[in-house]
């Protein structure tokens, strides 16, 4: 059917490449372009594709870039983004600009204090990181994270809402060992007069391709709450309550894992018949086969 | 067209469909060498004579019909279509039988089907093809699963008869499963794996038996690999990125 297709329009081909773009696994985004560069045979096409595709990607998958004279790194989401490719790093109020094709930094300045949360807030946010400090340093091997002031940054005093939004993230990318993966988990909190809204989201992903393409994707929403209270108190609320779902979520991860093995391969197709024997595959010189593989294996009366 | 495997490999599995049409539409040229080469979830029709279903796929296409294993004919019907010849039709007719039986022993339940045609080299070539959809068992009962598929596609190269007979098996196993754990959210798990093997095997027991022997020591060799190496090294992954609590020394201190 394909032949009878006449030929793509541009616009269409530039779609399908950002599909690809888009949906490549964690960090593999560099290799999927380099195969669609080639498979598109057109530069034009393939850099508008990228440079429309790349920002969402990165976005989505909180990548985390290094920034100039190694003075930190900085997380790429969606709720630190201050223009196109501006993004604010508030632990060293700094602001960053990426090149998003390249995954990496071209700029970094100082923030301006009307790009920063008020006073108030930043009381609040600072807490809240270092507690998000201690609890990612000590849980992920190689994890990042901030936590960004996303509603409400100007607030002044007790009356006035704010929402941070917390990311952490962790990848672990050993292409020469076919495998890469990545976590990334999202927490929305909501600070209202007397009580603290927090809602998470929890990503999963993981790939292994050596001689073949085997690929886990997992998520999780979970929601929690609680009080209002000085900032350092809240703080270690929040990370106790986060340090708590995550480690319920990994551990029902590790629960599918052995259900997988254990039970639902099984449904699908079993190690052995239960005879508990191979089949039976050496009567099958003529037609009476069946018949004797049915009455050796004992069906069909 | 390499890029273009490559892509298929790195693409997610779940959607390997969306990849390939959009692949064929970029590469019309390559549209052939794309749909043999890559593999696709295997559909399935039911034989309007038999009642019974068989599975679709390349080496039982001819333009845009399909022959059932069942009874010869084509869906939809198609005139001076290609058919095997009767004595490979005869070893057809025994090949899904005694497959049928096998796909029970093992599968309980799913879709099997075998096709055999003539190839160039005085030998043939048999396709071996299995769908078990999981998540309806056979004895009726809910697994974990809310989606399970399973699809084998076995092909052999039967080389021209002599002392020894060579067979060339490529098989295919493609795999998706998606548990359904309201406390857990979506858990997906799904790949696919190709391996080889090559054996030159005496004709005393016959084709069939040969080619049996080979798909169900691949078949096992394959679920074992998906289950240690795949799933395990996916898991090894997400205990690497976040290592389990009991491995955590500290306690936070509140």
């Amino acid at each position: 059917m394909a032949e009878e297709e006449c030929e793509l329009s541009d616009e269409q081909k530039k779609e399908i490449a950002k599909w690809f773009l888009y949906n490549a696994p964690s960090g593999e985004i560099q290799y999927i372009a380099k195969d669609l560069r080639s498979v598109l045979n057109d530069d034009k096409l393939y850099d508008e594709a990228t440079s429309e595709a790349f920002p969402l990607y990165n976005k989505s998958h909180l990548i985390c870039l290094e920034l100039p004279c190694r003075s930190g790194d900085v997380l790429i989401t969606p709720y630190n983004e201050l223009e196109e490719n501006q993004f604010i790093e508030p632990r060293t109020a700094q602001i960053v600009t990426i090149d998003h094709v390249k995954q990496a930094c071209t700029e970094v300045r100082p923030a301006a204090d009307e790009e920063l949360a008020s006073p108030y807030v930043e009381e609040f946010r600072c807490a809240l990181d270092a507690e998000i400090l201690k609890y990612v340093e000590e849980a992920y091997p190689k994890g990042v994270c901030s936590v960004y002031c996303v509603d409400g940054k100007d607030a002044e005093g007790s009356g006035c809402n704010f929402e941070f939004a917390v990311v952490i993230a962790a990848a672990r990318n050993s292409p020469k060992n076919f495998c890469n993966g990545s976590w990334r988990s999202v927490w929305n909190i909501k600070f209202k007069e007397d009580a603290l809204e927090i809602k998470g989201k929890l990503q999963v992903d993981a790939h292994y391709f050596e001689e073949g393409n085997v690929q886990l994707d997992a998520e999780q929403e979970c929601q929690d709450g609680t009080i209002f209270q000085a900032p350092d108190d809240c703080a270690i609320s929040i990370a106790n309550i986060i340090r708590h779902h995550e480690a319920e979520y990994l551990k029902s991860l590790e629960t599918s894992y052995s259900n997988l093995s254990d039970k639902t391969f099984k449904d699908l197709r079993r190690k052995l018949p239960v005879t508990r024997t191979l089949f039976p595959w050496h009567n099958t010189l003529q037609f009476s086969l069946t018949r004797d593989i049915q009455k050796e294996l004992g069906i069909g009366k | 067209m390499e890029a273009a495997l490559g892509l298929m490999r790195r693409i997610p599995p779940k959607h390997s469909v969306t990849a390939l049409s959009a692949l064929v539409s970029l590469l019309p040229n390559h549209s052939s060498d794309l749909l043999s080469q890559v593999d696709q979830p295997l559909q399935v029709l039911c034989d309007s004579e038999s009642g019974k279903e068989f599975i679709l796929c390349e080496y039982n296409r001819d333009a845009d019909s399909y022959r059932s294993p069942w009874s010869n004919k084509y869906h939809p019907p198609l005139g001076d279509a290609l058919l095997p010849s009767d004595e490979l039709r005869k070893l057809e007719v025994e090949a899904n039988e005694v497959f049928a039986i096998y796909r029970d022993q093992y599968y309980e339940g799913g879709i099997s089907s075998v096709y055999l045609w003539e190839d160039n080299n005085e030998g043939f070539v048999a396709c071996f093809l299995i769908k078990k959809d999981g998540a309806r068992t056979a004895h009726g009962r809910r697994g974990y699963l809310q989606e399970g598929l399973w699809e084998a596609i076995h092909v052999i190269e039967v080389g021209p008869e002599d002392e020894t007979t060579r067979y060339c098996l490529t098989s295919t196993v493609m795999l998706s499963l998606t548990t359904d754990k309201e406390s857990s959210g979506t858990f997906n798990l799904s790949g696919s794996i190709r391996r080889q093997m090559t054996m030159d095997l005496p004709l005393a027991d016959g084709h069939l038996c040969n080619m049996g022997k080979m798909i169900e020591e691949m078949e096992g060799k394959l679920r074992n690999s998906l289950d240690q190496v795949y799933f395990g090294k996916t898991k090894e992954m997400v205990c690497t990125l976040r290592p389990p609590s009991e491995v955590v020394m500290r306690l936070p201190n509140s």
